[in-house]
């Protein structure tokens, strides 16, 4: 056992931040909400450069054939810049040898059959759907662009029904177990950004003469939230751990493992108590557009929603017991 | 990152589950009255013999020491298998074998470590602790009582409180204030206090869960060897902290695997008396369960962490933070589906009574510092927030 993350783990996750604080910014993300409905080419061809769409498809298959235990660590860091974009559809299309995938020229998007709103519909070149174990390859519908999304970074349309599709795979369980599992991560990251943003507001503002991260009520909220999201990454990446060593030679973790349903109820819950922190700490400014942290919690609640939702994951977890 | 075990640390698993398989049947039945300390005391030390002649003894301890020198993780296995198998908690050894000990061997001299380890060790000496006073609860370094040296002898005054296994304790790691002149972490010595020394009054506390875990100690012109002192005059307060260094994140670990298990309790008494139906109490026990699983992989996450750099930085106070509070909605679930059977001790199913946990569980966030406290580390110490004081 060595539950931490490895020097190559390390290097990964400080380029990939690194590059990320530069290229996806406040700036960035306020240009992103002025294309409604389509998604910033540009920037998806920067994340295919840093691998992030192959983390883990096979080399032979175009990718960077990491494990999935790295691409939790990846979709951390685009949680953390709030990256727009369906970012987790289109690495896990990767994984399915979906052309033009993994090299950033199509974004596609990955819905169940069971739903009529589909995230970045417009923007979309390819769309894949769930249903019954299998994966098809539908041709987009056309849909009504929903005027004020809960997600300003994630717009959303609504068809009138889901076309019948193609099949691709039948790795559908796959998927939407890893989905769930880089929703998780995303989420972990998304909390982290509001940890940081509300801990370096703490630091400068001040009342009664004294900065308001020294008063603990401010700072216990903020210390709750590391708390609660420091647990949730363990639980994200020790459910990936276990799904790469049941992959690699079938040797089950010792003990009881991290399942992915537990692990995605923790990370949501953890995001929803470190975005709301942010916001209470910023006072009046947090309940306002002009910071971020709004972002953060609202795409933390679009990830509660995709590749089933966390209340779904509440009763499979209770159905384990 | 690897959660599957190394060779060597299955290797560790399979030799231990043979000797516990082997040894656990052999042991005499754990005492019933749960305030019968003389009884707790023969027990535990008992088990304790018993690791001491395995070789199980001081898991964590140096081989020099007369430990075992096991890695953080094969001490992560260790407690796993033994809380698995049903087999008896450290208890009345606690302090000797998780905190003076470790302190003895790192700060004492060779002839305090041949005098006091060997009998922690073998189970021959139960150790208490001596720290927290009255008026020095969370603020420890306000400590008052006073030690003015007379000879070779220390001349101790004062009072202790919160000591657990007093009135069973062969010796007390105490802290007193030996310079009031100077600032308050500057002036205080760490000593070892023989129990049977004269001007010891030990007065057992009850607490509401109703037995007496701990005591008040008087302290009246006790005489205690100035050979007795660990560490230099006045620089006890770093001894006393030394042990935080060695922190391996595993010191809770009996406590998450035994609250996994009411779980599990709690599940099989839902689904046979029909609370099971009742979707509240599936989707708190569902997310209750998914925490506790989490805080294992974060268990994990310290102890890795331990192995390589040590020690688990705030990690022991993110975990006990995040820990105390899934359990105490566990104990409120637990209550829940006790229904009126929860009107008396004795609702149980397995090794726990759920009533009494219900009720000990309030002390997890005040033993061993407050909630308050911890979160007041993790917004320093990791997040860089300024103190208030």
């Amino acid at each position: 056992m060595d539950f931490v993350l490895s020097d190559d783990q390390q290097a990964l996750q400080s380029e990939l931040r690194r590059f990320l604080s530069n290229t996806v910014d406040h700036d960035r993300r306020a240009a992103a909400m002025e294309l409604p409905g389509a998604v910033d080419r540009e920037l998806w061809s920067e994340l295919a450069d840093m691998g992030v769409f192959g983390i883990h498809t096979p080399e032979d298959k175009g990718g960077v054939g990491l494990g999935f235990a790295d691409a939790t660590i990846v979709f951390e860091e685009l949680g953390r810049a709030a990256v727009p974009g369906p970012s987790i559809s289109t690495c896990l299309a990767a994984t399915l040898g979906v052309p033009g995938a993994a090299d950033g020229t199509n974004v596609i998007g990955i819905v169940g059959a069971d739903t009529l709103l589909v995230e970045h519909l417009d923007g979309l070149d390819i769309l894949l759907m769930h249903h019954d174990g299998l994966v098809e390859r539908v041709v987009p519908p056309t849909g009504t662009l929903l005027p004020r999304p809960l997600d300003p970074l994630t717009p959303v349309s609504r068809v009138e029904r889901m076309p019948a599709g193609e099949e691709i795979s039948k790795q559908a369980d796959r998927v939407i177990r890893q989905g769930k599992l880089l929703s998780a991560a995303f989420q972990v990251g998304l909390g982290q950004a509001a940890v940081d943003l509300g801990t370096e507001y703490a630091k400068q503002r001040q009342q009664f003469d004294k900065v308001i991260g020294s008063f603990q009520a401010v700072k216990h909220l903020l210390a709750d939230a590391t708390v609660s999201l420091d647990v949730a990454r363990a639980a994200v990446q020790a459910a990936a751990v276990a799904l790469d060593e049941a992959a690699s030679d079938g040797a089950a973790t010792a003990g009881r493992s991290m399942g992915v349903d537990a692990a995605r109820l923790v990370a949501s819950e953890a995001a929803q108590r470190a975005t709301e922190a942010c916001i209470q700490v910023h006072g009046g400014i947090g309940f306002t557009w002009e910071l971020d942290a709004h972002l953060f919690l609202k795409r933390s609640l679009v990830l509660d929603t995709t590749f089933g939702t966390v209340h779904a994951s509440h009763a499979a977890v209770a159905a384990t017991l | 990152m690897e959660l599957a075990p190394t060779s060597e640390e299955a290797a560790f698993g399979d030799e231990l589950r043979a000797w516990l398989a082997e040894t656990l049947p052999t042991l005499p039945p754990p005492p019933q009255d749960p305030d019968d300390w003389q009884a707790k005391r023969a027990y535990d030390c008992g088990w304790q013999r018993r690791l001491h002649d395995a070789g199980y003894a001081g898991i964590s301890w140096p081989e020099e020491y007369g430990g075992r020198g096991a890695t953080p993780a094969e001490e992560l296995i260790f407690l796993e298998e033994t809380e698995r198998a049903g087999a008896p908690y450290v208890g009345c050894n606690f302090v000797g074998t998780l905190h003076a000990g470790p302190t003895i061997g790192v700060e004492g001299t060779p002839a305090q470590r041949e005098k006091y380890l060997p009998g922690i060790l073998r189970g021959d000496d139960v150790w208490c602790q001596g720290f927290s006073e009255p008026e020095a609860g969370s603020d420890l370094a306000s400590l008052r009582t006073t030690a003015v040296r007379d000879g070779d002898e220390y001349v101790v005054n004062g009072q202790k409180i919160w000591t657990s296994h007093a009135q069973v304790a062969s010796y007390c790691e105490l802290l007193v204030r030996t310079d009031p002149s100077v600032k308050k972490h500057a002036g205080i010595t760490w000593l070892v206090m023989p129990m049977d020394s004269p001007g010891i009054e030990v007065r057992p506390i009850k607490t509401l869960v109703g037995v007496s875990e701990f005591s008040e100690m008087f302290l009246h012109d006790v005489r205690i060897p100035v050979a007795n002192r660990v560490g230099d005059e006045n620089d006890g307060w770093r001894v006393a902290m030394v042990t935080f260094g060695f922190e391996r994140g595993t010191a809770f670990v009996s406590e998450l695997l035994g609250s996994m298990r009411l779980v599990d309790d709690l599940v099989a008494i839902a689904k046979s008396s029909g609370h099971w139906d009742d979707a509240g109490i599936r989707q708190d026990l569902a997310l209750i369960s998914a925490e506790l699983d989490a805080q294992w992989a974060y268990t994990k996450r310290n102890v890795s962490r331990a192995a390589r750099d040590g020690n688990t930085g705030v990690g022991g106070s993110i975990f006990k933070l995040a820990y105390h509070e899934t359990r105490k909605r566990l104990g409120d679930v637990a209550m829940r589906v006790h229904g009126r059977q929860g009107l008396a001790m004795g609702a149980r199913l397995g090794e726990e009574d759920h009533v009494e946990e219900r009720l000990y569980q309030l002390s997890l966030s005040i033993a061993a510092g407050t909630a308050q406290i911890q979160r007041n580390i993790v917004g320093e110490r990791l997040l860089g927030l300024p103190r208030e004081r």
